[in-house]
């Protein structure tokens, strides 16, 4: 799994959250890696622990309440051992970030040139003149027509999709190496989403950026992504290039989150429906394999008693034994071998 | 046979300003919209944000004001009656909201929510309205002992089915969902879906179903309006919309939306390049000179587009 080109490694991160007097696991013994120029994508429910995941990338999880333990390497440092002041000099710098929400992430108070120029200033020796320039130069790149103007304006004069293009020229000021983008479409409509994905897709190409696409969107997915890791319950159950993801999917949580999309069935068809609801923090089964509460018509004999993630081919993960004898609810008999 | 129809729908707000404060200009929100329903089908409203289709919904309903234009209701005109508590259209007519928190008191405990309506429009004696609160949850698939609770003890998707159970009480003729399922995950979003199909064979319902999401949309709907600035730019049966669209504008809303084949990802972009110049192209012919979109014109019994001149 490991290899030098590789630009980021996560290895066994957990980040657990205080509650009372006891922590828990959101994310657990996560390990990935992303490499240049290329889209890892991670995918799952709300509450399965894939934003947690990216902010503790970047350190943005609350100290105080937040345990964080297991490596994150990238460019020879420990990401997990850095204080403050170090984090500082790498976000922005070296590692953007897209967030979900462009409004709520702006400030409202600022200009928009001011406020792709802030990242500059910090981290670049750039001129006041070479800045201005720079963010032109930002707001042209992120196909925005009249830059002069919008560089004087403020958010609430951009519409949303406008206001994403903004947030994704701030993330790319400073020309950083990983991008981490956090449902960077959930909020706009299909045709602004569409340009935006192409948008970040000809960034990556021209300045060969490793992303992190956080999404619930299985069809951004399929869009954008070389490489997909689902997430459930805090843990990766499955990892696999886009392709064989969508053909081969393998976990009984990938096949049955497939199975939901209204697209894939013929129209008037009932949709599947995955049976209960993805468990609380609170209430997070720590043993044995967490989805097996959802599929009980499979034998509990199926699941391994400590599930591990297994390569059952090159570069494709899945956790637990339990997919060689799932099968959706209602089908007959065990799948696969 | 249509029981309701809206003809030449107009919702227009004003834009204030000038020395004193007099109306200088007006917000088409919704713009000359007629349609027809039919029982116990389902009409898609399709649009982007901004596009006045949730002014639409609540304007049928009554929740936002009528500047012009008619709205019948089996036969009768109801278009000032809307929002009288003893007229049938009121009881008839209900409504699911997107952000079903939101729509919820949150000091009312799920009793209380659900026989708001019950009080409103049936004269019930309290073990009546208990014994049909408990067969609404029954069809919503939830348990008694949710009774006590208040709406910040459920999770998205339960809520979203309480705000059903709330909307069906009174036996309702029609629904307007307002993207009912934009703010759920998905397998929530199916089950809800689901949900709604059942109970819409089960009693007949009408529903307009409004969303931004083509692929929910093409699920649900036998007939699909596409808007746009407050005008329908095509209306047709789901087949007309997805299989032959005429308007540029549905075909680059279509062109949008991804597909979960990552192989054809390269010849789908190439596909949308092309629809977005021919958009940028031809705009001429189907927006006239102010961006305004034209009339509708039928090129089928179902099927109708907004083009100017003839095809």
């Amino acid at each position: 799994m490991n290899t030098a080109n590789d630009l980021l490694t996560i290895r066994n991160l957990t980040t657990s959250f205080r509650i009372k007097e006891t922590y828990h696991a959101a994310v657990e013994d996560v390990s990935l890696s992303l490499k240049k120029n290329e889209v890892l994508a991670i995918v799952g429910e709300s509450g399965c622990g894939k934003s947690t995941l990216a902010t503790t990338i970047v350190g943005l999880h609350n100290e105080v309440n937040t345990k964080v333990t297991g490596e994150i390497h990238y460019n020879n440092q420990n990401l997990t051992q850095l204080n403050e002041q170090q984090f500082n000099r790498l976000r922005g710098n070296d590692i953007g970030f897209i967030f979900q929400d462009p409004l709520s992430a702006l400030n409202p108070l600022m200009r928009i040139g001011e406020q792709i120029a802030e990242g500059l200033v910090y981290h670049t020796k750039l001129s006041k003149q070479q800045r201005a320039e720079r963010v032109l130069e930002l707001l042209n790149q992120v196909g925005i027509s009249n830059p002069e103007r919008v560089a004087r304006q403020f958010p609430h004069q951009l519409s949303g999709g406008m206001r994403q293009r903004v947030m994704i020229a701030i993330a790319l000021s400073c020309k950083p190496s990983i991008l981490i983008a956090d449902e960077p479409t959930t909020a706009l409509d299909v045709t602004i989403q569409a340009q935006i994905l192409d948008l970040l897709k000809a960034l990556q190409s021209e300045t060969e950026t490793g992303i992190i696409l956080i999404t619930h969107d299985l069809g951004v997915v399929a869009e954008m992504a070389d490489r997909v890791a689902v997430m459930y319950a805090g843990e990766v159950v499955e990892e696999a290039p886009v392709q064989e993801l969508f053909k081969n999917a393998k976990h009984p949580y990938t096949r049955s989150l497939l199975n939901s999309i209204p697209q894939t069935h013929s129209e008037n068809e009932r949709l599947e429906v995955i049976q209960g609801m993805v468990p609380s923090l609170k209430n997070l089964p720590r043993e044995g394999c967490r989805f097996s509460a959802r599929i009980p018509w499979i034998d509990a004999s199926a699941h391994e008693r400590k599930p591990q993630l297994h390569e059952i081919a090159p570069g494709h993960f899945v956790r637990c034994t339990c997919w060689k004898h799932f099968h959706l609810e209602g089908e007959e008999g065990g799948g696969a071998v | 046979m249509s029981f309701m129809q809206i003809n030449d729908l107009n919702v227009h707000y004003p834009i204030r300003g000038g020395f004193f404060n007099t109306v200088i200009d007006k917000v088409y929100a919704v713009d000359g919209v007629t349609m027809e329903f039919e029982k116990g089908k389902t009409y898609g409203l399709v649009g982007e944000s901004g596009s006045g289709k949730s002014t639409t919904g609540k304007a049928i309903i009554g929740l936002e004001k009528i500047t012009s234009g008619q709205i019948f209701y089996e036969g009768e005109d109801v278009t000032n009656q809307r929002r009288n508590r003893n007229s049938a259209y009121n009881k008839d007519i209900q409504m699911i909201f997107q952000d079903s928190h939101s729509s919820m008191n949150p000091r009312k405990r799920v009793l209380d929510i659900l026989a708001e309506p019950i009080r409103n429009f049936m004269k019930l004696s309290d073990q009546e309205e208990r014994k049909r609160i408990k067969e609404l949850l029954a069809i919503v698939g939830m348990s008694e002992d949710v009774l006590l609770k208040y709406p910040h003890e459920f999770s998205g998707g339960q809520k979203q089915r309480l705000g059903i159970a709330r909307a069906v009480a009174c036996n309702p003729k029609m629904i307007i969902a307002d993207e009912p399922v934009s703010a759920l995950d998905l397998s929530v979003q199916a089950q809800v879906l689901n949900f709604m199909k059942d109970i819409q064979t089960e009693y007949g319902l009408t529903y307009l179903f409004i969303s931004h999401d083509l692929g929910v949309v093409k699920h649900m709907c036998d007939h699909i309006s596409i808007m746009y600035k407050g005008r329908f730019v095509e209306t047709g049966t789901r087949h007309d919309i997805y299989r032959d669209p005429q308007h540029v504008y549905t075909k680059r809303l279509l062109s949008a939306i991804p597909n979960i084949e990552p192989e054809s990802r390269l010849e789908r972009k190439l596909i949308r390049q092309k629809v977005e110049e021919n958009y940028q192209k031809e705009q001429h012919q189907y927006y006239d000179e102010h961006g305004k979109v034209y009339p509708l014109k039928s090129i089928s019994d179902t099927h109708m587009v907004a083009m100017s001149g003839g095809i």
